[in-house]
């Protein structure tokens, strides 16, 4: 049995690879995304706002599972044909976009009216009154909520397997299907997922930390 | 046929300036002159649009019509007669030509006293690091806060924090000061040193207009009184007049009344 798994780890690794590679991409595509969308809400036009609010909400109200068949398999009827692996990637970014557009939504709106006043008053632009004044301070909350998004796209990319991308997650049930071992590779499965997010609840807890000298 | 300008020009001009919230009219065509080196003060009931008039002066507030002038520049409209909101950039920088000190103090409380001053004379004024520092030391220690030029906001008690908001201010050299209500949420004991230190920014000559329930320091300190009622400048003058015992307004002896009853 060990044997069989061990013969299957380069093919495992090669799964783990794509997995860290979707939620990698998914991670910076939406946090970029998100943040300028976020940005939009706050503080844009009444139009723009109602665009990136009926965005958020539509998004938000979808199971992630009928975003990626919509974008994978919905689409094509209107001309726009993706591979499986960018449709996957796309359905997942938009699903963490409109999460990114509230935490940060949430981030800001925390920050008194007095520091943009203040920042405004001392005759910073728009973009140094984000930079310099209201992004380090809203920071410290964006983060927590932001990371546990990061893990949870980490676990919300066995998905793409549904679409038969060769992730971690389908990786280890083709090695099931060839050796009837469900449950060593469930639990490898598990750990290996698990050792990641863990990795990065760490790794927030440190910045958080890092961060915590800011008093109120 | 030449008109001869004015001999002594006003920096800050507020001619027939009217603002309404929905349906209620918070300023009423105020006008008000300021000139150079002048400390006016603002006093009137709360309500009456003493500190949305300070506001508009450096457009944290429009306003719907009128136009405000300091150096002869429109502050927060272009010059077309259209208007026309001034670009982003273009209002970042006419504000930076006036000053503001907040009632809450709205330091930035990632910064210490030091980076709080230091913020605009970089982005703003873009100087350097070494040079803004030197700034920031000079003014806090005019307002005596040398020691505690590496201390976050948070370390320092109110009177510090609002000592820091001038110095935050005054470091930009800004044409004009607006200082709105600045002792109004401080505990009484704290009031006397942040006063000081406006105090003698008048006697270098500072130009100011202050929004203050302080009645001692307007008579003290101030060239000029601005009574404001219902949005509107009810009366003005020198102390003397408008605090004197004799003056010809009805609205202003109540308030008076009021507010010696209340504070003695």
């Amino acid at each position: 049995m060990l044997g069989q798994i061990a013969y299957a780890l380069p093919f495992l690794a090669q799964g783990f690879a794509v997995t860290l590679w979707v939620s990698l991409l998914v991670v910076v595509l939406s946090l970029v995304a998100g943040v300028m969308m976020g940005v939009g809400l706050v503080y844009g036009p009444t139009p723009l706002r109602w665009v990136v609010r009926i965005f958020s909400d539509t998004i938000r109200g979808i199971p992630i599972l009928v975003l990626i068949f919509f974008v994978y398999y919905g689409l094509p009827a209107i001309g726009i044909h993706l591979e499986s692996f960018w449709a996957a990637v796309l359905a997942l970014t938009l699903f963490k976009t409109a999460q990114v557009i509230e935490y940060l939504r949430g981030a800001v709106g925390s920050i008194p009216k007095g520091q943009s006043e203040a920042a405004m008053a001392i005759g910073l632009t728009f973009r140094q009154r984000l930079a310099y004044v209201i992004f380090p301070q809203a920071f410290r909350r964006f983060l927590p909520p932001w990371i546990n998004g990061v893990t949870d796209a980490v676990k919300g990319s066995a998905l793409v397997s549904l679409l038969g991308i060769t992730d971690l997650m389908h990786a280890i049930n083709q090695v099931i299907g060839r050796t009837y071992e469900a449950m060593p590779l469930y639990i490898l499965g598990a750990v290996i997922y698990f050792a990641v997010n863990y990795a990065l609840s760490l790794a927030s807890r440190r910045l958080e930390r890092r961060f915590s000298f800011i008093r109120e | 046929m030449s008109i001869a300008p004015p001999a002594n020009p006003a920096l800050l001009d507020i001619r027939d300036v009217s603002k309404s919230f929905g349906s209620v009219e918070v300023l009423r065509s105020v006008s008000l002159k300021v000139t150079r080196g002048e400390v006016v003060t603002v006093i009137g009931p709360s309500g009456s649009g003493k500190t949305t008039l300070l506001r508009c002066v450096n457009f944290l507030e429009s306003y719907d019509s009128g136009s405000i002038r300091i150096d002869g520049k429109e502050v927060g409209f272009r010059e077309t007669g259209t208007r026309q909101r001034r670009s982003e950039r273009d209002l970042a920088k006419m504000r930076a030509e006036t000053g503001m000190v907040f009632q809450s103090f709205n330091l930035f409380p990632h910064l210490t006293a030091a980076g709080n001053i230091m913020l605009g004379l970089r982005k703003v004024r873009g100087k350097s690091s070494a040079e803004a520092r030197q700034i920031a030391e000079h003014w806090l220690g005019r307002v005596g806060l040398a020691h505690k030029a590496d201390s976050l906001p948070a370390e320092l008690s109110g009177g510090q924090q609002q000592r820091v908001g001038i110095a935050r201010a005054v470091a930009m050299e800004p044409k004009i000061l607006l200082l709105d209500e600045i002792t109004s949420a401080l505990d009484p004991e704290l009031v006397g040193e942040v006063l000081e230190v406006v105090r003698s920014l008048a006697e270098d000559g500072m130009t100011m207009v202050m929004v203050t329930h302080e009645m001692a320091f307007a008579r003290d300190a101030s060239s000029r009184i601005v009574f404001m009622a219902d949005g509107g400048v009810s009366a003005a003058g020198p102390p003397a007049e408008i605090l004197g015992a004799d003056i010809d307004n009805e609205r202003l002896r109540s308030f008076l009344a009021r507010f010696r009853a209340s504070h003695f």
